[in-house]
Formats: C-alpha cells, sequence, structure tokens
C-alpha cells in the first residue's frame, strides 16, 4: 500500500469515488419509485421504506451474522409497506400523496422504535469488488472498490429501460399508468398492476436502505438517511421517469455530493455551505435548462397526480 | 411516619379545604415538604442515546444517578434543537414533576431553555456548553462544560507518534468555538511530537450527517492523513470508515475502542457522572447550585480512553508524561509565539492562556498548521 499524495488530482477521484459510493441508495429508490410512478401512482413514503429497510436490513445482520439474509428481509418489509400503500390506494378518493406522506412518518416512526436496541452492535458488512487492483495508488484503490449492490443497482437501471420498451410487463404497467380506461378495455385490472408495481417499488428501495446501513456508510442510526429517500424522488421526475436516467442522475446527485469534502481536502476551504449545496444547484440548473413552456415534462406517465 | 397522615382522599379533601377558608394552609406545607425528601431529574438528549458519542456519555452521566436514594431519572431522546425541546421541558415539568432539567444539546440555549427558565422560575436548569454568563441570563440557569480540548492535545501527542505521513485530519461539525479548540489541541499535541506534522479539518455543517461523515473521512484518508480525530456527535461512522481504511484513530465523546481495537489509539471522553452527582447532591442538601461549573481531566470532568495497541513507547512515555503536566493543573495548550492560519498573531511569546482563561471560549480562529478555514 502506498501512500502518495495527489493534490488536485484528488478532486475527479473523490468525484467518481464519491458517485460510486454515495449513489447506490439514490440508485434503489429513484428505480423503485419510477416502477410505481410508470404505473401512475406517487409513493412519496419510500423515505420511511429506505429507513426501515436500513434497520431491518441492520437488524437482520446482526441478529444472524449475514448481511445477505438483512437485504432479503429489508426487500421483504419494504413490499409490505409497498402492498399497505397499494392497497389503500385502491380505495376511490384516496390521495396516494398524502398516503405516502403518511407512510414516510410511520416507516422512520417504527424503525426508530425497533433500531433502539441496534445502534451500538456492529453488523458484517455487505462485500465489495476491488476493481482496483491494477493500480499500486491506494486512494484508486479505494475508489474502485465498488460494492456488489451497486452494480446490481445499474444493470437492473439496464433491464428496467429494455424492459418498459420490449416486455409484456413493461408495457402493462405503462398503459396502465398512462390511461386507466385504456387498460380496462384491455382487460387489465389497474389496482392490481398498481399494487405490484408499488409493491415492487418500494422492495427496491428498502435494498437501497440496506445499503445505507450495511455498507456505506455502514451502520445503522437515525440520521442515517438525512431525506436521501425524498431527494430520490425527485431525482425520478429529473429523470423523466426513465430508468437510465435514473442511473445517471443518482451518479451525478452522488458525485456532487463529494464535492463539498473533496475540495475542502485540497485545501480550498472558503464557502464549504456553498459546495454542500452543490447537488441542489445543480438539480436546479439541470430542471431549468431542461424545461420549456412548450414541451413540459415530457415522458409524463398520463394518470400521476402531479400532471393531472 | 404519623398517625397523622393515614388519612383517607376525602378527609384530606376537607380538611385541606377547611385549612385554607381558616387560613390554617401555610401549616400543611411542612408535610408536604417531607413527602418530597427525593427529586425527579430530566435529561433532554439531540440523539440516540448510545450513539458511542456525545448523548451516551450524557446517558452513562445520567445511569450513575439511578443508583441515588430518592432520585428518580426521566430522559427523552431525539429531541431536536426546536420548539420540541420546550414542550418536552414543559412536559418534564408539568407532567412528571422534575424539578431539575439537564437540556444537553448545544442549540437548546437560546432561545428554548431561556424561555422556559423565566417560565418556571423555581426549577433548575443547567445546559452543557459555555453559553451562560452572569448578569446576562436567568440565575436559575446555569452551564456545565469540561475542558476536553486538553483531551485533544494527548490525542494529538499519540496521533503524532502514531503518523508516518505527517499529515493527521479531523472531520468537524461546526465552525463553533469550542470545536475549533479541539482542532488546534489535536494539531499543537501533534506538533508537540514533530512540529512537521499538518492538520486537514474538513466541515461537515452538522452535528449527525453519516454519509457526509463518511466522505469527510474518506477525503482525508485520499490527502495522506494516516490518523483521524472528530468532533461529531457520533463518532461511529467516522471511526468504522477510518479503520476500514487502514488509519489510526482518535476518540471523541466516549470510548469507541470496541469498534475497532487495533486502530484506535486513545480518545477523549466527557466523564459526566462527577458533575450529575455533585449537582444532585446539592440539590437534595438543599444547597446552592453552581451556575457556572468548569473543569478538566484534573477535575475528573474528562478522561481519556485507555492507550491502544498500535501506541509505540515513546508516545506512551510522552503521552504519561503530558498528562502528569495537565493533572497539576495550569496547563496551556494555545501559548505564544503561536500564529492562525492566516499568518496573525494569536498569542505572543510569553502570552499563554491556561485553560480556564475565557478568551478561549469565544475562538474563531484555527492556528498555523492546520489547513482549512473556519467559514
Amino acid at each position: 500500500m502506498e501512500q502518495t499524495d495527489l493534490g488536485l488530482w484528488g478532486v475527479p477521484l473523490a468525484i467518481l469515488g464519491g458517485a460510486i459510493r454515495v449513489s447506490t441508495p439514490f440508485i434503489f429508490v429513484s428505480l423503485g419509485e419510477a416502477i410505481t410512478e410508470r404505473s401512475g401512482r406517487i409513493n412519496l413514503g419510500l423515505e420511511g421504506v429506505l429507513v426501515f429497510g436500513a434497520m431491518t436490513a441492520y437488524a437482520v445482520a446482526v441478529l444472524t451474522g449475514s448481511p445477505w439474509l438483512g437485504v432479503l428481509a429489508a426487500s421483504a418489509s419494504g413490499a409490505c409497506f409497498g402492498l399497505f400503500h397499494g392497497w389503500i390506494c385502491k380505495f376511490p378518493k384516496v390521495n396516494d400523496i398524502a398516503i405516502g406522506i403518511a407512510l414516510m412518518l410511520l416507516g422512520s416512526g417504527l424503525a426508530f422504535f425497533f433500531g433502539k436496541p441496534f445502534i451500538q452492535p456492529s453488523a458484517p458488512d455487505l462485500p465489495a469488488i476491488p476493481f482496483g487492483l491494477w493500480s499500486n495508488s491506494s486512494q484508486v484503490q479505494a475508489a474502485l472498490n465498488i460494492n456488489i449492490l451497486f452494480l446490481i443497482g445499474a444493470a437492473l437501471a439496464v433491464f428496467l429501460w429494455w424492459a418498459f420498451k420490449n416486455t409484456r410487463a413493461g408495457l402493462i404497467v405503462r398503459v396502465v399508468g398512462d390511461s386507466s380506461d385504456a387498460a380496462r378495455a384491455m382487460g387489465i385490472n389497474p389496482n392490481t398492476v398498481r399494487l405490484l408495481a408499488t409493491a415492487i417499488g418500494s422492495a427496491l428501495a428498502a435494498i437501497g436502505g440496506a445499503y445505507l446501513s450495511l455498507y456505506y456508510p455502514g451502520s445503522w442510526n437515525e440520521g442515517i438517511s438525512s431525506g436521501q429517500g425524498l431527494m430520490a424522488v425527485a431525482l425520478v421526475i429529473f429523470a423523466r421517469w426513465n430508468p437510465l436516467g435514473c442511473f445517471a442522475a443518482a451518479l451525478l446527485f452522488g458525485g456532487a455530493g463529494a464535492l463539498g469534502p473533496a475540495l475542502q481536502s485540497v485545501g480550498v476551504t472558503q464557502g464549504y455551505y456553498l459546495f454542500y449545496a452543490a447537488p441542489y444547484i445543480l438539480t436546479l440548473l439541470i430542471m431549468i435548462a431542461t424545461s420549456s413552456p412548450g414541451r413540459a415534462l415530457a415522458g409524463a406517465p398520463g394518470v400521476l397526480s402531479i400532471t393531472k | 411516619m404519623t398517625d397523622r397522615l393515614m388519612f383517607s382522599r376525602r378527609q384530606i379533601l376537607k380538611t385541606s379545604a377547611a385549612g385554607a377558608v381558616l387560613g390554617f394552609a401555610p401549616s400543611l406545607l411542612p408535610v408536604r415538604s417531607a413527602f418530597a425528601a427525593g427529586a425527579t431529574i430530566g435529561f433532554i438528549y439531540v440523539g440516540p442515546k448510545d450513539d458511542y458519542g456525545y448523548n451516551q456519555a450524557h446517558a452513562e452521566g445520567a445511569a450513575v444517578l439511578k443508583g441515588m436514594e430518592g432520585i428518580s431519572i426521566i430522559e427523552e431522546e431525539n429531541v431536536p434543537e426546536t420548539v420540541d425541546v420546550q414542550k418536552t421541558m414543559e412536559s418534564m415539568i408539568n407532567l412528571d414533576g422534575a424539578t431539575m432539567l439537564f437540556p444537553t444539546s448545544f442549540g437548546y440555549f437560546d432561545p428554548h431553555m431561556l424561555a422556559m427558565c423565566e417560565k418556571f422560575p423555581e426549577i433548575r436548569f443547567r445546559h452543557c456548553g459555555g453559553m451562560w454568563s452572569e448578569g446576562k441570563h436567568p440565575k436559575n440557569a446555569g452551564s456545565y462544560f469540561g475542558y476536553i480540548g486538553q483531551g485533544q492535545y494527548l490525542n494529538g501527542v499519540a496521533a503524532g507518534h502514531a503518523t508516518k505521513t505527517k499529515k493527521i485530519g479531523f472531520v468537524a461539525a461546526k465552525p463553533i468555538p469550542q470545536v475549533l479548540l479541539n482542532i488546534n489541541s489535536f494539531l499543537l499535541g501533534a506538533r508537540s511530537v514533530d512540529p512537521a506534522i499538518t492538520c486537514q479539518v474538513i466541515f461537515t455543517g452538522e452535528w449527525s450527517l453519516a454519509v457526509k461523515e463518511a466522505e469527510a473521512t474518506n477525503a482525508l484518508v485520499d490527502q495522506g492523513a494516516d490518523v483521524i480525530t472528530c468532533h461529531v456527535d457520533s463518532p461511529k461512522v467516522v471511526v468504522e470508515t477510518a479503520a476500514g481504511r487502514g488509519t489510526f484513530i482518535c476518540g471523541y465523546h466516549a470510548n469507541q475502542s470496541p469498534l475497532a481495537p487495533e486502530k484506535y489509539l486513545t480518545g477523549a471522553e466527557w466523564n459526566w457522572a462527577n458533575i450529575y452527582k455533585m449537582y444532585v447532591e446539592k440539590l437534595v442538601a438543599g444547597e446552592e447550585l453552581p451556575n457556572f461549573t468548569r473543569g478538566g481531566l484534573a477535575d475528573g470532568f474528562v478522561k481519556m480512553s485507555p492507550l491502544g495497541s498500535g501506541v509505540s513507547e515513546a508516545a506512551r512515555a510522552q503521552f504519561d508524561g503530558t498528562l502528569a503536566e495537565i493533572m497539576k493543573g495550569g496547563f496551556s495548550v494555545i501559548k505564544g509565539p503561536l500564529n492562525n492560519n492566516k499568518g496573525e498573531v494569536v498569542a505572543t511569546e510569553g502570552q499563554a492562556f491556561v485553560e480556564t482563561a475565557i478568551e478561549l471560549e469565544s475562538m474563531d480562529y484555527l492556528v498555523e498548521g492546520v489547513v482549512g478555514s473556519t467559514s
């Protein structure tokens, strides 16, 4: 292991490393939300699901000693939350956004309650694959130590992008999202599709939570998410409901988040609060640049309540 | 207990009503205070009380009171530094009958605790931090704090011996005086070993932001820092991330050595049990409580974690020597000639600020050798 001073090269490397390390929860939550929203529902509760997933994964990993069982348990718990949301929202005149907010508070509250005894113990981490062994710089090795969940997330983004276009299931989800009437005319029950889409989306979000508590930063505490679930939901709109866009947006967000610490570490120390706002400024700028009054919210599912 | 007290509820109501009417009400008061020989003490934490950090240190101190005769403890965790803490204080006073409160987080003081002090003048409030000042703040309030900068100085001594890159790192929350003093002390401790050492600081901007703390730790290690310490509410993430990257760690707030026994050099820990016991003993005895309580290693307000296996013989010797000197009292971490990291003089030749110097509680600079900025 060689410790060398990277100087300014540390900044791009930190952004790359940060993008890979920090983005994974964003990837899973935004992909999950993309599935749900494509079916015509918004689940704002994913923040709560993320926190509950983080707690469940950590608790199960502590108790069983297996991080993968933790991930499995987290996704099951997430699916339960999703089924709950989907079931309530099928009743007439129920507002999916309001239920989502309730679910967010419920998920966090339950996670804090059940998570109390697990703040102190240490859980085994999820494994990472060292892609940086070719380099003799320890910094590069650390940046390219890539967790398996990140790779699964990347593969999932490509798969979903392909599946929405090319599979029967993808088509059904899109039809339900664009027009309930058309779906019914085809003999599809929109509520069943949305129920499943919400459950799958929540399960993915909970896996994002498992990454937080079992890999990076790798411990369970009540402030672990600090709003990442909410930001990821916003990323979906930013990514125009496109799974590949979600992946890119998550990377961008992760990388921009690493900018603040990286710049301070090379001696650019003035105005760090401003650098910490970089991800949000970036989002705003891109939103402004890509919107136009002529083609607002291109790609939005037709029955989504924010577009109505 | 005398037979006089064996009344039914109805009789008590009847007699006290009659007594009040006849103007005998004051004579009932001594009986009432005989019941209240104990006291209920309230503790309010900003985070979970088993966070390997700030809140755990306070909760460990509070736990010691549980064994005391007639004292009962009520605690509430995860109370934000907003109007929520006022509600918590009110309910502790009105519903639980607390007569003394310890709101432990920095941001609870102004305006929340001050508002409650005015509303409940008979309740005692003591805040952890350096905010209370004579004449400016109410008499039923007060503050207690420890000179933990000395602990960070000793951390620095251990770090100075352990570092090979001559670069050490500090993950800090916010640039307030206590944090700045810790950063400066950590570097000056290391420089007492080798004056060529520099300390890189990264501010995260919040007391508890797990992901940003992990990123900051990684950024410090990427830039070659090989001993890391921190001043955030829960050092667990920093300790685990740094140990994962193979650097040494100095702890803060509580003992984090179980998290990384191989890499943990030592740590600066709070020892609140002594302070809480002192307050409560005085309260029970009916004595006047001090408004302004301070102390360091010598007073038992602060303690050091046992030295880890990574500490060399030479480091151990210097550590013990410095510790002995601090225990004598009157030790100055900040002493001249000393410049800040912008080149301005903060202490001239021969000038020294002992731990009790009030100037240190308004520190707004980072000393020469610290790479970082306060804004």
